[in-house]
């Protein structure tokens, strides 16, 4: 105790605490996703989740989507989307959409793994339509290479060869495909959010999914064998760095070069 | 500043009316007097520089242990990561820059510090001198008239023009570096084999695609039946074959004249090879949909027939006839009623044939 | 009878074993003459008259390691599974080019970083190559009698390109195919033999099976033996010419000064090949270049986002982007006499190179014809002091700036957040445009750069320091340039309009009224050098504040 309060006073002493503090916050946080994603991923709703999420829908997204989802003017129909697409819109912050705009952006979610759990059920109960994956597909233990086959066929064009994301028209664009959970790549696939593809079963079976994920999952933990790839974006890139960072650092070289010593 | 920042037109001179030359020049002072470097001057200065070197020199050795035991004591061996991969690459790297660096940095340091700084002068001569140029002229005067071609008007005119066809053979050797194109470009293996129309598979794996399968909104990437089973030029038929398989609501399609029976229940085919210089058209936006060329931006609209709505592309891509058959799955009625691809000098000929 | 005398001539016998080595060589190859002809050949030292030295040692760096890639590269189009260890691309069909490419990054220890340093310094030599030559056309360099080296260096520039493209496409990747299919597609647009062309050269149908084994020759042989030529033209035309200096007190067109060959210049320049290397080494360490793995072996279906080449051909990428292919009703592609124009395709790949090309090459006669200048010129200009010259350089720059920013409109678009439509209606505008502002702004900084020089030279430098005269006017002092500093900022050539001269027979022809009209524009805007006539004026005008510099300079003596 005597060596703990004569410690207290070391200059290091702040910075010991606050990286105690953040470990701990962030690990009771981490447990606390983990727990909270294996909950939502269950594809049961309760009938009590089905009316919390009416309300819910009615207080926050009804203005847009209409009563009962019917659509309006400035929002789509919700019915027949099925859970899958709320739990990615809301899921990854992209409803409620902060403003009108040429695609939704993502964005800290707004609301908690319970409540879109509970707007999931609710859109759910309206219509059928995809359901939230189930955890087996969810695994990254697939094949890769032919989730790579899969990928460069049908994501790459927008998502690009190493899922670093792309332009589409008039201001919208492919989202990077680093940090998405395994959980929200699989719904974007079968729901086609905004102006992506719906890719069903029939098109691209649950497996070769599991593959595209498997795929993307392995590249991003790999990382690049050459070192910084420079957001993996391919020539442009390279040849901005070449100019700037190549060619700065050479004529740095080529001044002190020829400069007189002192 | 005052009356010095006088820089008017009128004060710096800017409508100097009179030339130049006729203005008395500024005389040219001469190479400035040599400064003395720190090194010249001490000795002590002159023997640390001389440590300086060493030392770059040495960190050369160490560039090149580095690279040494990078390359011998990491294995590549079956069961090593890309993490192990780029160690290697990174340390390879370090050692050739520290080797590299080393002796350069070194070597120049080296100059810059202790090898004698003094400019010097030298005179510059003319490329070619009058005398040169008269000798020149004397020794070809020589070597033309003792060869006599002036005055053998014959001999002249036979070997300029066996030399002007001899190189003729060396062009023509070339001619089997292809085969005639012939209409093989106005071709796809869309066309039905034997009366039996090919069904839409997908892309890579062949499997067929039912018409039930395609919802609303999705979009599939398409090859020809039996082109995966192709042993000789799949890639050259993949080339030209694929095709982009959407479904939107029937009302928004507006089929023109003739092209009624193509879709099938708001199915459509197009060809996803771009009519500007070749890249797959293969992205689509379900909701607006546009279908965008990435290479150059090209944009077509799908409601209206894949007109280019934006960019350079010129023609709207070829559309696939297609039809569900007994089992309910898609084929292609034909061939595509013009070459797919990027236009061609004689693509117009190829196109009037299909419609004759 | 030079026998004779050699025999009686005491000989000359070597002490060491090194010398009697050197002597022996020397005796059969003549290499005192050489050494005694360049041993001490003086090179004016600038830190911008390195970048031809770059690009040649990028060169050297490009044969080490690209000797090093040929041992393992096979060029073969056969189909093939892949079986090397990384794991995304296990079992994967593809060509056995791409599959050796695979295994060079991750199966041959060290090849992965020589794949690096061979495509770093790739870029790099076309970079170097491209700044070398905006120095020399900044600087007049190309000027008489280097006008034909000018040539030469444009003939190594379109030939660097054609290395980089050739070996681009050799992995036979996803990005590579595709940008091979662009250029099949360019091929085909052209009238007549297009299509011919394209079978020709991809033995057929495009991609077909042979074309990365020819030009796998054009990039290992062909092309370097030819740039390999170029460089040894234009090294000897340098030595020839001996090398230019910058304008400077000492300096002018009958002398070269600067430090000798040996040792100083040598141990530099030499010295100057491993700093290159050494940080083309650096980025291979660190940095990733053309990560093939990411993109998949060549197949005509799939495309990645981003897919352009690698920047040097990049600016007509970009054109061929900015082109509309309709504008109203108007279709560029023309149906004549049966036949198709592409113009949407020819028009872009033709046009804006065939203009930088053509005036690139030209440009050295344009200036002669104008100025009528027949003068060897060994002493550069300063940009300001060219202002026109200046001013169509950074026009010409703006021109490829814009069609090379096109070519990455779709990145500008997703990391600025603006739309990619808005990008290419901008740089469509640019492409016009810009070259104008360019110009228009440049050849007024210089003008106004000159402004500032005459001002120092007249006035000298600002101190700074604020005096207060006795009757309260404040004054800043100027402290005057030494006669060093001050020929820097005089010695230069400011040439006037050449009014138009009627030729042998008294008349005034269209061209030469042309030429006299072009040189009215090229230096009706012009600033004289300061004169010493002008500097007495201006001591003679401020000789009360002279009064008080010399005052402070007794001060600061007296301290």
């Amino acid at each position: 105790m005597k060596a703990l309060s004569q410690k207290r006073r070391h200059p290091l002493a702040a910075i010991a605490l606050l990286l105690m503090g953040l470990l701990l916050t962030g690990g009771l946080y981490a447990v606390a996703t983990t727990v909270n994603e294996a909950k939502a991923s269950t594809t049961s709703f309760s009938a009590n989740d089905t009316e919390e999420g009416e309300k819910l829908f009615a207080a926050n997204c009804a203005t847009c989507h209409g009563m009962g989802a019917g659509g309006t003017q400035d929002g789509p129909s919700l019915v027949g989307v099925g859970a899958a697409a709320v739990d990615f819109q809301v899921g990854t912050g992209r409803m409620p959409m902060q403003m009108n705009g040429p695609q939704a952006y993502k964005k800290p979610a707004q609301f908690n793994d319970e409540q879109t759990h509970q707007l999931s059920a609710y859109v759910a109960s309206l219509g059928p339509g995809p359901s939230i994956p189930e955890e087996h597909l969810l695994d990254a233990q697939g094949n890769a290479a032919e989730g790579g086959e899969l990928f460069r066929v049908n994501c790459a064009m927008c998502h690009n060869a190493a899922a670093a994301g792309g332009a589409l028209t008039r201001g919208k664009f492919a989202p990077a495909l680093a940090d998405v959970s395994e959980k929200h790549i699989y719904e974007a696939m079968v729901t086609g959010p905004q102006n992506m593809p719906v890719f069903s079963d029939a098109n691209v079976t649950p497996e070769g999914k599991r593959d595209i994920i498997t795929f993307l999952k392995q590249i991003e933990a790999n990382g690049s064998p050459g070192g910084a790839d420079l957001g993996a974006l391919g020539p442009v890139s390279e040849g901005l760095f070449v100019w700037i960072a190549g060619l700065g650092v050479i004529i740095a070289f080529t001044i002190w070069l020829t400069s007189r010593t002192s | 500043m005052g009356n010095h920042s006088d820089g008017s037109p009128n004060h710096s001179g800017t409508v100097a009316t009179a030339g130049q030359n006729e203005v008395e020049k500024f005389q040219d002072p001469g190479i400035p007097p040599h400064r003395l470097r720190l090194a010249d001057t001490d000795p002590k200065a002159a023997k640390r520089a001389e440590r300086q070197v060493a030392v770059l020199f040495g960190s050369s050795v160490v560039g090149t242990v580095i690279f040494l035991v990078a390359y011998f004591a990491i294995d590549l061996g079956p069961d090593s990561t890309i993490a192990t991969i780029r160690l290697q690459n990174a340390l390879l790297g370090i050692g050739t820059a520290f080797a590299m660096l080393g002796i350069g940095t070194g070597i120049v340091h080296w100059a810059k510090a202790l090898m004698p700084d003094h400019e010097v002068s030298e005179e510059r001569h003319a490329v070619r001198t009058e005398d040169d140029r008269q000798a020149a002229v004397r020794i070809v005067d020589d070597i033309v008239d003792e060869t006599g071609i002036k005055r053998r008007p014959l001999i002249r005119n036979t070997l300029l023009g066996a030399v002007a066809l001899a190189p003729l053979p060396a062009l023509a050797i070339f001619g089997d570096l292809g085969p005639r194109p012939d209409d093989k470009l106005a071709h796809t293996m869309w066309a039905p084999q034997e009366g039996k129309l090919k069904r839409l598979t997908r892309d890579p794996d062949g499997t067929p695609i039912r018409a039930s399968d395609v919802t609303i909104g999705s979009a599939f990437h398409v090859i020809p039946e039996g082109l995966n089973e192709l042993h000789e030029g799949k890639l050259n038929e993949k080339a030209k074959a694929v095709v982009l398989l959407m479904r939107l609501n029937p009302e928004s399609l507006k089929p023109s004249a003739g092209r009624e029976d193509w879709s099938y229940n708001g199915i459509v085919a197009y060809s996803k090879i771009c009519t500007h210089v070749g890249c797959p058209v293969a992205l689509y936006e379900q909701q607006t949909h546009h279908l965008l060329c990435p290479c150059h931006q090209s944009t077509f609209d799908l409601t209206q027939e894949c007109k280019v709505i934006f960019g350079p592309a010129s023609r709207p891509l070829p559309q696939l006839p297609i039809a569900v058959d007994a089992e309910g799955y898609l084929v292609a009625t034909s061939d595509f009623k013009e070459p797919v691809g990027p236009s061609y000098w004689e693509r117009d000929e190829h196109e009037r044939t299909y419609n004759s | 009878m030079s026998a004779h005398t050699t025999a009686n001539a005491p000989a000359f016998v070597a002490k060491t074993k090194g010398g009697r080595i050197t002597d022996f060589v020397d005796q059969r190859v003549g290499g005192s003459g050489i050494l005694r002809e360049f041993g001490r050949k003086v090179f004016p030292d600038h830190w911008s008259f390195m970048f031809g030295e770059v690009a040649l040692y990028s060169f050297v760096i490009l044969l080490l390691s690209g000797t090093f890639l040929t041992f393992f590269f096979d060029p073969s189009m056969a189909e093939t599974h892949y079986d090397g260890s990384y794991t995304p691309l296990k079992n994967v069909e593809m060509s056995v080019a791409y599959s050796s490419s695979l295994d060079i990054s991750f199966d041959v220890r060290g090849g992965l970083f020589m794949r690096q340093v061979h495509h770093w310094a790739a870029l790099l030599f076309v970079a170097s190559v491209s700044v070398h030559m905006l120095r020399v056309f900044f600087t007049g360099a190309f000027r008489k009698p280097r006008e034909l080296n000018w040539v030469v260096g444009g003939v190594l520039l379109i030939l660097s390109m054609a290395a980089g493209f050739t070996g681009y496409s050799l992995p036979d990747d996803l990005l590579s195919g595709n940008g091979l299919r662009i250029i099949d597609g360019v091929i085909k647009s052209i009238p007549v033999i297009g299509t011919y062309t394209s079978f020709f050269l991809f033995g057929g149908e495009f991609p077909g099976t042979v074309i990365i084994s020819r030009l796998y020759m054009l990039h290992i042989l062909l092309v370097p033996a030819l740039i390999l030529l170029m460089i040894v033209i234009h090294l000897f035309m340098v030595v020839v010419h001996k090398h230019t200096q910058y304008p400077g007190p000492g300096r002018n067109d009958g002398n070269v000064v600067g430090y000798p060959l040996g040792p100083v210049y040598a141990a530099k320049a030499g010295g100057f090949f491993f700093i290159v290397f050494g940080v083309v080494a650096l980025m291979a360490a660190f940095f990733t270049i053309n990560p093939i793995w990411n993109y998949g072996p060549y197949d005509p279906s799939p495309v990645s986002a981003g897919t352009q080449p690698d920047w040097y051909i990049g600016w007509v990428d970009g054109a061929l982007r900015l082109m509309p292919g309709v504008i109203g009703d108007f279709h560029f592609e023309y149906v004549i006499f049966g036949q198709v124009l592409t113009l949407n395709v020819l028009l872009p790949a033709l046009v804006p190179a065939g203009i930088v090309f053509t005036v690139l090459f030209m440009y050295p006669w344009i200036e002669r014809w104008i100025t009528k200048d027949d003068r060897e010129h060994h002493v550069l200009d300063r940009p300001r002091n060219a202002p026109t010259r200046t001013a169509i350089g950074m026009a010409g720059f703006t021109f490829y700036c814009v069609m090379w920013a096109a070519a990455s409109s779709d990145l500008i678009a997703t990391h600025f957040h603006v739309s990619l439509n808005d990008v290419t209606y901008w740089l469509r505008a640019l492409f016009f445009i810009g070259p104008i502002i360019a110009f228009v702004v440049t050849k007024r900084v210089a003008l106004a750069l000159q402004r500032k020089d005459r001002e120092i030279a007249l006035h000298g430098r600002e101190t700074g320091r604020i005096v207060r005269l006795p009757h309260g006017e404040f004054i800043e002092v100027h402290a005057p340039l030494d006669d060093y500093k001050r020929y820097k900022l005089v010695g230069f050539e400011s040439p006037v309009p050449l009014p138009a001269v009627p030729n042998e027979h008294g008349i005034v022809t269209r061209k030469e009224k042309r030429r006299a009209a072009l040189s009215r524009w090229f230096f009706e805007d012009r600033v004289a050098p300061a004169s010493p006539a002008e500097l007495e004026a201006a001591h003679g005008h401020h000789g009360q504040h002279e009064a008080v510099e010399s005052a402070e300079a007794q001060k600061t003596l007296s301290h």
